[in-house]
């Protein structure tokens, strides 16, 4: 019988499970034929940093939050409508984010007294009345995928794991989900594996089947597409638009790329996903430790071609003293650092934007460079080529910040026009440059870049190291004058970067006298609180640095014209830090480090305050 | 080919050495260790352009500032992997590493050992003078037990590495050893260490003439030379002495014993065979001298043929480029599920 179909502008979904229950997968297929389908979407993918932890204790819950919606929309939403438990230990650990009003579908075979124990639970929340506020669903999902998976015959214990399948029927069911992608898919996943491809597929048809005939639910919901921009979509997660990027910034400066890096969450996908595109000439070396790694990319940009490592917090630390030699050296280098929860091995797969002041100020010695951050996980596509630009141009190693959200959360993006990519190329140094000898540090006096000479080109050998160089000639010299001269100057090419980079952007339509600054992956939550404050008549405006070493050259002019400037930032105010140094303003700062993004609730809340002050 | 064609023939010494001022202490012996290079190098075949010396930090990693050649001084210990990048990026280039006791042993053991199992190609040449000279006089990994310096007033306790036993055991296919009192068995350590592909470690005994005089003395005096150095020879019988008197044998357990030539008979000695795929034999003669104080082998331990780490890169590079065609960036960006919007 068929149901009449709600229309809703918007859900978030959030499934979650034990670390081996296959809630990131279902998250995925979710995610992808809701693209296909048009909504405009973003995910957060939230998973313990060990591997299995205990299964049904709180410790080895694992997450994935979905958003979709028929508008664009900015974050993976700040609380779930519906959350889909499939124990007892994903239902405790998620529930104090669900707001009372909203759906919870829980696996009600999994609610025995051994998980309930296991979660903490000293009575069944399903029967106790503590889910009153909540709209409930319970659904035997083990028992159902073992009646729906006999037929195949499989194992029951295999057959049980086909359960996340249900799930993702039982869902694709009730917000209207095109069938036909996920059944390909499973083919196509599954094929080599006849039995669990059969049982995956009875789980989710029966999935599908059971929202349709159970009496449990009224109707399903539709969430129509997206009006996006024209143009060709795909879903691309922080960590795949990175390695884009810099396959394209490879091809845009003609220079073949060097990936040196040791496996560190939650930068080790940029690895995986470079070490596939050989073809492009891309070489990937996965070097003994950090150290070595970047050392890698030192070597590779002596010789001539685009040496870029990646890493984390951790991994920072250990570059760092590389880092040094490579701004001694002058030669172009890309750091990626895909910040996480510190100090120490802090929390290895949640998000943080707290290595800020270790990439602009961490080393020893005068040693300034560049520091550029994504703020969206396609936007990492950008910031990878315009720091392989600016290392390029300048010859100078760049840190790109990312972060752990950014690098897992999906979202669409607009392909843009393979053809369109400008050429960020330069000349090697093929001629002596000074009275018939080659002067490896005698510079470009718009850039103050130095030569690139490579091994293999006559006539141009030289020496360089990290011993201070005289300026000019390259040699060494200790000369307490020309210290001081090379120190000024290296500071001067990177400060006259901040001639080389757009203007900060300001979005302002309502001429606001509070402004939000913000950095890296806080600018969807900060553009959703935006869009919610305008909604209701406040003038609010938003400035976001890409640049944040050195800042763009019209920003402390943007700070001086607002009354009051807030910095939210999942640090404890390390950009705030920097603003006020740098420009002498006052500016509020708000912070957050729970591993998570904030709420654009959150921030919505504490500009209004401002504003009504 | 001409030797015209290369030019590489009519290269000299002079081709070879850059116009900075040697500034290493007065009878160093890192001075007749850089004599030997210069003067070997136009025989190699290879112009200084296509040349990179890649050194750490250390009295002996001055080095490639003295060479008329592509070069870059380092940071303490991390020679061997900013080499390995070089050679990863080109494998065109002749890359030599040039390294210490402490630079190699020590802060950079990691990235030796590693870019040995590997099998990068580059020459790598550890001077080992088994103290820390550059910070003026303190115990480095290979000084004796018990030694008395400025850091160890009542002696270390550190037991020392040999060099040789750690690069066999971190897989080297190739090891030697010389030493700086000697022009000739440097250079054809060095030539045949620059011939081999892939990772070539070569440990040379080097005199600190300032903080550890005469460390080598007892086996590298012109007179105890004859006594104290056990040449190994690709093919030949172990012998050594004056007049061949003493040999190297294999005891019941497999480990390399001195004996007199006249105790066991010709025969005995062991027959020097440095291609053995195993490194069993070549560690077992490592072993012979803990510390330059009895006699000691000196040439190559080792030289076998494993495949080379940027050949293997190259080859999936190109294998890749075979199978997908060369890269094309709309391909790329257009790749897993697409949509149009209208």
């Amino acid at each position: 019988m068929a149901k009449t179909i709600e229309q809703r502008e918007q859900v978030v979904i959030r499934f979650a499970g034990d670390s081996g229950d296959g809630m990131q997968l279902v998250g995925d297929r979710i995610t992808d034929v809701s693209a296909v389908f048009g909504n405009d979407l973003a995910t957060l993918p939230n998973f313990p940093a060990e591997i299995r932890a205990p299964a049904g204790t709180i410790a080895g819950v694992s997450s994935f939050q979905v958003h979709f919606a028929d508008f664009d929309i900015l974050t993976p939403g700040d609380v779930p409508n519906l959350l889909v438990a499939m124990n007892p230990a994903a239902l405790k650990a998620n529930l104090g984010d669900v707001p009372p009003g909203a759906s919870i579908i829980a696996n009600v075979d999994s609610f025995e007294d051994r998980n309930l124990e296991k979660a903490g639970y000293a009575a069944n929340p399903l029967e106790d009345g503590t889910l009153e506020p909540y709209r409930v669903y319970p659904v035997p999902m083990t028992s159902l995928t073992l009646e729906a998976t006999k037929e195949v015959g499989a194992k029951p214990r295999d057959a049980e794991r086909s359960k996340n399948f249900f799930a993702l029927g039982l869902i694709s069911w009730m917000y209207t989900r095109p069938v036909d992608p996920t059944v390909d898919w499973i083919e196509e996943r599954f094929g080599s594996k006849a039995m669990v491809r059969d049982a995956n597929l009875a789980a989710f048809k029966a999935g599908y089947h059971f929202g349709e005939t159970a009496e449990l639910f009224d109707h399903p919901f539709e969430i129509q597409p997206a009006q996006l921009a024209p143009g060709k979509y795909r879903n691309i997660t922080g960590n795949l638009a990175l390695a884009f990027g810099l396959i394209a910034a490879s091809q845009q400066s003609k220079l073949p790329i060097v990936y040196a890096s040791y496996p560190i969450t939650p930068a080790s996908d940029i690895l995986h996903e470079l070490s596939k595109h050989k073809n492009f000439g891309v070489r990937t070396a996965q070097a003994e430790d950090e150290i070595g790694a970047i050392g890698m990319a030192v070597g590779a940009a002596f010789a001539g071609q685009l040496g870029v490592t990646a890493t984390s917090g951790p991994g920072l630390d250990l570059k760092a003293e590389t880092l040094g030699l490579a701004v001694s050296l002058e030669l172009p280098l890309v750091l990626v650092d895909v910040q996480r929860g510190g100090p120490s091995t802090g929390l290895p797969t949640k998000t943080e934007q707290s290595d800020l002041l270790l990439a602009v100020y961490g080393r020893h010695g005068e040693a300034p460079l560049p520091v550029i951050a994504a703020s969206s996980p396609s936007g990492c596509f950008d910031a990878a080529f315009e720091a392989v630009r600016i290392a390029v141009k300048y010859r100078t190693p760049v840190i790109l910040l990312s972060d752990g959200y950014l690098a897992n959360s999906a979202e669409p993006w607009r392909l843009p026009d393979a053809d369109g990519f400008p050429d960020i190329s330069i000349p090697f140094a093929t001629e002596p440059n000074h009275d018939g000898e080659f002067w490896p540090y005698l510079r470009d006096p718009e850039t103050l870049a130095r030569p690139w000479a490579i091994p293999g080109t006559p006539g141009l050998m030289h020496r360089i190291g990290g011993l201070e160089k005289a300026d000019g000639t390259g040699n060494v010299d200790y000369e307490p004058a020309n210290h001081d001269f090379m120190v000024r100057i290296r500071a001067a090419k990177i400060a006259g970067i901040a001639n080389d980079i757009p203007p900060v952007e300001v979005d302002d339509p309502d001429d606001a006298s509070v402004l939000v600054l913000g950095w890296g992956s806080t600018w969807g939550q900060i553009k959703a609180a935006l869009r919610h404050l305008r909604e209701s008549g406040k003038a609010v405006a938003h400035a976001h640095v890409m640049h944040l070493n050195p800042f763009p050259a019209n920003l402390g002019e943007v700070l001086g014209r607002y009354e009051q400037v807030l910095i939210p930032e999942m640090n404890l105010g390390q950009l705030a830090r920097l603003v006020r140094a740098e420009f002498l303003v006052g500016v509020v700062s708000m912070t957050q480090v729970k591993g998570i993004p904030f709420k654009a609730s959150e921030i919505q809340a504490k500009i209004l305050e401002m504003i009504d002050s | 080919m001409s030797p015209d064609d290369t030019g590489a023939a009519t290269l000299s010494r002079k081709d070879f050495q850059s116009d900075q001022e040697v500034r290493w202490c007065p009878g160093c012996g890192d001075y007749s260790v850089l004599t030997a290079v210069q003067l070997l190098m136009p025989d190699l075949g290879v112009k200084p352009e296509d040349t990179v010396f890649v050194s750490g930090i250390g009295c002996s990693s001055r080095f490639p500032y003295y060479m008329n050649t592509y070069g870059i001084h380092s940071i303490h210990g991390r020679a061997p992997a900013i080499a390995t990048g070089v050679a990863l990026a080109r494998p065109d280039l002749s890359v030599w590493v040039i390294t210490g006791d402490g630079d190699g042993l020590s802060i950079g053991g990691n990235h030796l050992i590693h870019s040995l199992r590997r099998n990068v190609n580059l020459t790598i040449l550890l001077f080992n003078n088994q103290i820390y000279g550059l910070t003026k006089g303190q115990y480095s990994p290979t000084s004796e037990v018990g030694k008395v310096t400025k850091s160890s007033p009542f002696g270390s306790l550190d037991y020392p590495f040999n060099p040789i036993s750690v690069a066999l055991g971190a897989e080297a296919t190739f090891v030697a050893r010389t030493h700086d009192m000697d022009r000739k068995h440097m250079q054809e350590t060095f030539r045949r260490a620059h011939e081999h592909r892939g990772s070539a470690f070569v440990e040379i005994y080097q005199n600190c003439n300032v903080f550890n005089d005469g460390a080598f003395e007892q086996i590298l005096a012109k007179e105890k030379r004859p006594e104290m150095l056990i040449e190994l020879r690709h093919g030949e019988p172990i012998r050594f002495g004056p007049d061949g008197s003493h040999g190297v044998v294999l005891n019941e357990f497999g480990e390399a014993e001195v004996v007199d030539v006249a105790d066991v008979g010709e025969d005995a000695l062991l027959v020097h065979d440095d291609s053995r795929p195993d490194p069993s034999l070549a560690f077992a003669l490592s072993r012979l001298a803990d510390q330059p104080t009895t006699p000691t082998p000196v040439g190559v331990f080792r030289a076998v043929h494993r495949p080379v780490y940027e050949d293997l890169a190259q080859q999936q590079l190109a294998s890749a480029q075979e199978r997908s065609g060369p890269g094309d960036l709309r391909t790329l960006i257009e790749s897993g599920s697409v949509w149009e919007v209208g």
